[in-house]
């Protein structure tokens, strides 16, 4: 279980918390193409280095907010609060 | 026959304490503080066991946790380490994997047959043909090893865990780990010290006046020292990111076993060596004993290992083995010294060992052979921090490599030294790691912004500038001439590992896979160095170039019970639950909450509510209160359907699509004031729907006016359904007009019912009938709930459960999201064909949507009524083409229905099925096929409403 930095509340087990996957745009729903729209739903970079992914705090602020993550490592940075 | 000797200077048994058990049926005796081993040791006895796979006799090989031969049934208890843990009076212990006696063994004739059970047999064999897998599966399982579980009549107890939050964990209580911990807890930080065995002190335990003065002076400290706290019998066996640990307590005072869940700034890994066995012929003969085990056998428990004995050395635990056997009375027959070139090649021996061949010629009478050969690092936790170990050929073991800077190794794990040179490298290790964990503890606390700033300041970074410990010479002793075994706990001998190398596996994690070597509950402390000098010299390689197999956790195999714990999952119960068990409900646990399925006749409280009023607890359907002038905009976003000209007093029915298009939940929400709005969500889905809602508002539009709060619990929700339920509340309701003109169907109205303030009533209809469902403040709902009940005795107001609203829904036709759709239906499948609007600018899986509503190959969910009304199939039974096993739907939800007097079904449906009249086939589970016909509603029963309308 690794350690996340929640802006509000510190340093919490991850379990505390719930990943909400890398960070990715949303294409606009009302003129895009729908494999355009795909890519959106299935596709992810998942690269094996750093990632800026997304985690809310579901056992406290409740505050989604975004880190950088390397996945190979777990080694953590540059939190920011959404 | 005894071998217990006289007094001896550093023994840990009290004399003064017998403990009777029995050993196999047989009554014995041993001492407070014997082991069960060295008790049974004491008795006489040289057998403790057979091996797994070949039913070889085994003994006592190392006298400690690890030994592969001393895994023992002790009452209902299975694989207990006879090795390590404490001998209790009243013991019931006995042999495992031994049938049908240990004397006689009829699966030893295995070891005639070796040749099938050889590498990788698990693969070779009992493979074909497949239809005799189950016989196989029966016979192996007599022949496999571990002890039986009594699971109906354990006497147990809760397991338990623990959370702990230590700035530094020491792994290991000997000098150098105890050394570290004191420097540590003297620097300011809080230290965990875990030490594997009942006692702190490691090897100087069994050690000489000096060492075990030394050991009592340092545990003494320990236990003194008001930042350290000693968890002993208890093992690190894990070390995961960001140095989360686990620690295998067993030595706690009420719960059999603990898992304790440690978050350390600074891991100090002060494992000591664990001795390896040396491979030759008849090595796992009973009465070869390693150096270390006769230490402990002889200083510890005051056992004498056998009466003549020869000792092979190769160095100082080897030398003082010599002069502790000497000492004990046990004739030293010669003594080999590795050093000079001489060893054992081959014991002979059933029972025992009898001779003792040596690479000289020589061919010696003994009954006993102890062996001094060398050492395993057990480097597991430094692996687990990413550590690759390097084999060093001259002091013939494995240092580690790199590590990450939370994790330090001291000890034996780091070099040799005397006793006063690893207590200094533990102490130097331990300052190091308090610097390092205190400044981790200084960030963490400032990273927190609620918290205050810290009031101390953060200790100035230290480098690492310990003097390391001397790796002193060994000679490389693995094998000897001939073959022996390498995993004792596998029954994996050095020719199984020659020969898989001859096959092609010879990468080290290849051959540990093929012929399972260091896979048993040694988990490679014993076998592993063996294990790769015997591929070393198969592959005709260095030792450096094997490399090793990676550690993972667990460090030693953790009981299940402890890794269950206790469950503290809560179980959420509404304000009411305690009154509808008090009234002869039957619980229903539905996610979370646990709910009154039914309070004795499910089919009489469904009639109840067509005929008069019924009252049912609804309030696990989740409850979100928004506020604020954008709610609109947010309802637009998640439903499919349109909200922005939802007038205020007015309640909506609205479906969800996730982004992929697929059905994700429902409710009803209303309208209370212009800007203040009550969203209902299915009970399952409530805790979701919010954190959804949250992240939309969050992360995509902060700019939106709204504020969500969650009032599942907060309101207690009753739904008063029936004929009679307006008749009901109008006798309860003030403020409110319940007359059909004033409060129509899907509308909301807040008032006061039984004299209770800001209730929420709105007029919907899930059951069917004219129905009311009223949000009560949590607080009030007992009262108003009695209330009702009291007042609607005349009207026949009588509650109804889960199970008699499941039915009533399904005679409606009203679907339930999970229950009638699953993960892949999209709206079309659900019927929402009226609802979704796609001419929103943004909506959930609108491109999804459009796509959807364009195809014609989607299943569709139809009422579908069998032919012969009295069968009810079973959900989840399929519909399949005719006699054709193709399947061409299935159930989703199925009842008999009170009100009609026959089966009633949902069903999804290919599309091919869907018009009203088709004639389907149901496949049940007895392998019936029956007939049924698609429905043109969903609804069997009132399909036009006119019931809730009224």
């Amino acid at each position: 279980m690794i350690i996340v930095p929640c802006p509000n509340c510190g340093p919490r087990n991850s379990g505390d918390l719930r990943p909400a996957g890398e960070v990715i745009s949303r294409p606009d729903p009302a003129t895009c193409s729908l494999s355009e729209w795909r890519e959106y739903l299935y596709m992810r970079p998942n690269p094996a280095g750093w990632v800026t992914e997304t985690w809310y705090c579901r056992g406290g602020c409740r505050r989604y907010f975004t880190i950088e993550r390397n996945t190979a490592t777990n080694e953590i940075r540059g939190q920011e609060a959404s | 026959m005894t071998n217990r000797l006289p007094a001896q200077p550093g023994e840990v048994i009290d004399r003064s304490t017998s403990l009777s058990f029995t050993w196999n049926g047989k009554q014995m005796t041993g001492y407070e503080g014997d082991t069960i081993a060295s008790a049974i040791a004491a008795n006489g006895v040289d057998v403790f066991g057979r091996s797994m796979k070949y039913h070889r006799r085994r003994g006592i090989l190392t006298a400690d946790h690890w030994d592969p031969n001393l895994f023992l049934q002790v009452g209902d208890e299975p694989n207990v380490r006879a090795g390590s843990r404490k001998l209790q009076a009243g013991m019931v212990v006995s042999t495992q994997n031994v049938w049908p006696s240990l004397k006689f063994d009829l699966a030893a004739s295995n070891q005639l047959v070796g040749r099938f059970l050889s590498s990788g047999f698990y693969y070779k064999t009992f493979m074909r043909p497949q239809f005799l897998w189950p016989l196989y599966q029966k016979i192996l399982r007599k022949f496999a090893p571990g002890g039986e579980i009594h699971w109906e009549t354990s006497t147990h107890g809760a397991y338990d865990k623990r959370y702990v939050h230590p700035d530094v964990l020491v792994a290991g209580g000997g000098p150098a780990g105890m050394g570290a911990a004191l420097a540590a807890a003297d620097a300011g930080a809080s230290v965990l010290l875990v030490e594997h065995y009942t006692e702190l002190g490691g090897h100087l335990r069994w050690g000489d006046d000096a060492q075990r003065a030394k050991a009592a002076e340092l545990a003494a400290a320990c236990e003194a020292h008001a930042n350290i706290e000693v968890l002993v019998d208890s093992t690190v066996t894990g070390r995961y990111d960001h140095n989360w640990i686990a620690v295998n307590q067993r030595s706690h005072a009420t719960a059999p076993e603990r898992l304790v869940k440690a978050r350390a700034g600074v891991m100090v890994v002060a494992a000591g060596l664990i001795e390896r066995p040396y491979v030759f012929a008849g090595n796992d003969t009973p009465g070869v004993i390693l150096a270390g085990a006769a230490r402990r056998l002889i200083n510890l428990f005051s056992v004498k290992p056998g009466t003549k004995a020869v000792v092979m050395t190769a160095n100082e635990e080897g030398d003082g083995a010599v002069a502790d056997l000497e000492r004990a009375g046990v004739e030293i027959v010669a003594v080999l010294d590795a050093r000079k070139g001489e060893s054992i090649v081959a014991v002979e021996g059933r029972g025992r060992v009898s001779k003792v061949q040596v690479n000289d010629g020589r061919m010696l009478s003994a009954d006993t052979v102890v062996t001094a050969t060398g050492w395993t690092a057990p480097t597991s936790l430094l692996n687990m921090g990413g550590d690759r170990p390097v084999y060093d050929p001259v002091a013939a073991r494995y240092f580690s490599n790199s590590l990450p800077s939370n994790i330090l190794a001291t000890g034996g794990i780091a070099g040799d030294g005397s006793t006063a040179e690893l207590e200094a490298h533990g102490r130097a290790t331990g300052e190091l790691a308090a610097n390092r964990s205190l400044r981790r503890r200084h960030d963490r606390v400032s990273q927190t912004a609620r918290s205050g700033a810290p009031t101390w300041a953060k200790p100035e970074e230290v480098a690492d500038s310990r003097t390391p410990l001397a790796r002193n010479p060994h000679p490389e002793c693995y094998r000897s001439t001939t073959h022996g075994m390498v995993d004792f706990s596998e029954d994996v001998s050095s020719k199984d590992l020659v020969q898989a190398s001859k096959e092609g596996f010879d990468s080290i994690e290849l051959m540990k896979r093929y012929t399972t070597v260091t896979m048993g509950p040694s988990q490679g402390k014993l076998e592993t160095v063996n294990a790769a000098s015997v591929l070393a010299e198969a592959n005709g390689v260095e030792m450096a170039d094997i490399g090793t197999t990676v550690w993972r956790p667990p460090y030693s195999p953790i009981s299940l019970g402890a890794l269950a714990g206790r469950i503290l999952e809560p179980v959420r119960r509404s304000a009411l639950q305690d009154w509808h068990e008090a009234h002869g409900s039957t619980p229903l646990l539905a996610g979370q909450w646990v709910r009154p399925d039914q309070y004795g006749d499910a089919m009489a409280e469904a009639a109840n509510v067509r005929a008069n009023v019924g009252l049912i607890d609804v309030t696990p359907l989740g409850k979100l209160d928004l506020r604020g002038a954008d709610v609109p905009k947010l309802l637009e976003l998640v439903y499919v359907n349109k909200w922005q000209k939802l007038d205020v007093g007015r309640v909506r029915y609205g479906a969800m699509v996730a982004e992929d298009g697929v059905v994700s939940d429902d409710g009803v929400t209303g309208r209370l004031g212009e800007d203040h709005w009550l969203m209902t969500t299915t009970s399952s889905g409530a805790g979701a729907i919010w954190e959804m809602l949250e992240d939309w508002l969050q992360t995509a539009h902060p700019e939106w006016d709204v504020h969500v709060t969650a009032v599942t619990g907060g309101l207690t929700s009753i739904n008063v359904a029936g004929p009679n339920s307006r008749t009901l509340l109008e006798r309860l309701t003030e403020g409110v007009d319940l007359s059909a003109d004033a409060f129509p169907y899907f509308s909301v109205r807040t008032g006061k019912v039984a004299g209770v303030s800001d209730c929420i009533i709105w007029r919907i209809g899930f059951t069917g009938e004219l129905s009311y469902e009223v949000h009560v403040p949590s607080g009030h709902a007992l009262h108003v709930w009695e209330t009702l009940l009291e007042t609607g005795v005349d009207l026949g107001c009588a509650p109804f459960g889960v199970e008699a609203q499941r039915i009533l829904r399904l005679e409606k036709g009203h679907y339930i999201v999970g229950q009638d759709t699953d993960g892949l239906s999209k709206a079309p499948t659900a019927g929402l064909g009226g609802l979704v609007k796609l001419d929103k600018p943004d909506t959930l899986g609108l491109p999804e949507l459009k796509h959807a509503y364009g195809r014609d190959d989607l299943p569709i969910l139809v009422g579908i009524q069998t032919v012969d009304g009295s069968i009810v199939p079973e959900e989840a039974a399929q519909i399949v083409d005719g006699d054709q096993n193709t399947i061409l739907g299935r159930i989703t939800s199925s009842r008999m229905s009170p009100t009609l007097g026959r089966s009633i079904c949902l069903g999804q449906v290919d599309p091919s099925l869907s018009a009203a009249g088709t004639e389907i086939t149901v496949l049940m589970a007895d392998g019936r096929r029956i007939k049924a016909l698609v429905q043109e509603h969903h609804a069997h029963f009132d399909h036009e409403g006119a019931r809730q309308r009224v």
